[in-house]
């Protein structure tokens, strides 16, 4: 594979490689995957690694699997990317990130005197709008997610 | 399709051919209502659950029920029911769904009308949720001026006062854009409607949208003006306020300067916004808009169940 030189990045054994993902995200998806100083097993992101389409950015996780929360919220950050599932050195099973359309019992309403936040038997339920700049709204109380809030959640 | 089934959440869940519709059997309705009895909805219950009170709205709400031959069950205040005992507004809206066949209800909380949709099978209809929305008002809003001018279309409308906060005023130019009127927003500086609002009605509706901040510069070139309330507490000094106030005045002097047919509007209760000399002229019709919530809400209620005058 071509590509194994463009990578720059070690191969994993088994576990998670997500390319294709916008140049500059690499730390939100860290973030997504929970991934931080006190995380065990091997990372390692590139960014801003070129390649045919312009600059991109490359997260690998050992022994990780994503759950289907964390590929809703890289569907948010990342419609393009790809998510390759790697056993014993080799592509197992490859996936194109698509592009979310709603968010359900994902994310928080932010806004204090929204229902979601009253202690009724409800989940949370966000439209995507548009995904660039991406604006959510809730179906409940209707009002916008504010970009700062959304990240905090991301 | 007809709003049959449907929950009546918010102005924008509504095609224009859903408001069409309203609006025509809104006048069907009104001849029924003044040709006396009707027993359309005879054998149906209207729950009206006010979580807090509007007394003008709810009171509407069930002369309305009456003049289409239903029954109307409920409560006014949240503090005598088992509300205050900490039961979910879910489980009142479950239970209330066994002893009716259409709700309308009032609640402080944003999108409660939304998530009581979501567990009643009877069907919602919102008489305004917290700070969010209050589509029935809108509807009576657009009755009342397609049946004063025998149209929407084409014609200039003047909203005042408090635009960014008013709910009743976000719903309405939405739903003016819709039916392609052309839109005045006129406020004092702090109290413009807000940029994205405006910019998003232009995008979808290719509204024309003026902004003014003198009531003198719009009163002759409008054929209507739908004011609301400037509230105190948006003022940071009471001097403010004030001044405001004494221009956002709508009286005999500012009207020497009106069209003729110039009709004026405004959701009640109104404060000091338009004199009382006022009420005696042909512009003021915020009465018989208020008379126009019957027939609008008897045309909803019986819409939602499916019953056609
Ligand atoms: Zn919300």
């Amino acid at each position: 594979m071509s590509s194994e030189k463009e990578l720059k990045i070690d191969k994993i054994k088994s576990g998670t490689v997500i390319d294709h993902l916008p140049a500059g995200s690499g730390p939100t998806v860290l973030r997504i995957l929970g991934i931080d100083s006190k995380w065990g097993t091997s990372v390692s992101v590139a960014m801003n690694v070129s390649s045919k389409s312009g600059k991109k950015d490359i997260v690998k996780v050992e022994d990780r699997i994503l759950q289907k929360e964390e590929t809703d919220k890289l569907g948010l950050i990342a419609n393009n990317a790809t998510i390759n599932i790697v056993e014993n050195y080799n592509v197992k099973e490859k996936h194109h990130v698509s592009p979310s359309e709603e968010m359900i019992g994902v994310l928080e309403c932010k806004n204090p005197k929204c229902v979601t936040n009253q202690g009724e038997p409800v989940v949370t339920n966000f439209k995507v709008e548009s995904a660039n700049p991406l604006t959510l709204r809730c179906k409940y109380c209707e009002r916008i997610m504010e970009k700062e809030l959304l990240e905090e959640q991301l | 399709m007809s709003i049959k089934g449907r929950d009546i959440i918010t102005i924008d869940s509504l095609s224009k051919a859903d408001i069409e519709q309203v609006l025509s059997n809104s006048a069907k309705m009104q001849s029924l209502l003044e040709k006396g009895k009707c027993d359309l909805l005879k054998g149906k219950v209207l729950a009206t659950l006010f979580f807090e009170p509007s007394t003008r709205t709810r009171l509407s709400f069930e002369s309305a029920m009456h003049r289409l031959g239903g029954s109307v069950i409920g409560f006014s205040e949240a503090s005598n029911t088992s509300v205050k005992k900490g039961e979910t507004l879910a489980d009142t809206i479950r239970t209330v769904d066994q002893y009716c066949d259409v709700i309308a209800m009032r609640h402080p909380v944003e999108g409660s009308a939304q998530l009581a949709a979501d567990f009643s099978e009877a069907p919602i209809i919102n008489g305004g949720d917290g700070a969010h929305t209050h589509p029935t008002q809108t509807l009576l809003d657009l009755y009342t001026i397609q049946k004063e001018k025998g149209k929407i279309e084409g014609l200039k409308i003047a909203l005042t006062g408090d635009l960014k906060y008013s709910r009743t005023a976000h719903s309405l130019s939405y739903a003016l854009s819709m039916f392609g009127a052309d839109l005045v927003f006129t406020t004092p500086e702090e109290l413009k409607m807000g940029k994205d609002f405006t910019s998003a009605l232009k995008r979808d509706f290719g509204v024309n949208i003026e902004e003014k901040t003198k009531l003198e510069d719009v009163v002759s070139d409008v054929d209507v003006m739908y004011v609301t309330r400037i509230q105190r507490e948006r003022f940071p000094a009471p001097e403010e306020y004030e001044k405001v106030k004494g221009v956002f005045k709508v009286d005999l002097e500012l009207l020497k300067n009106a069209k003729k047919d110039l009709k004026i509007m405004h959701p009640l209760p109104r404060v000091d916004e338009i004199a009382p000399e006022v009420d005696a002229t042909e512009h003021a019709i915020y009465f018989q808009q208020t008379y126009n919530g019957i027939p609008t809400r008897m045309a909803l209620i019986a819409g939602v169940l499916g019953v056609e005058p």
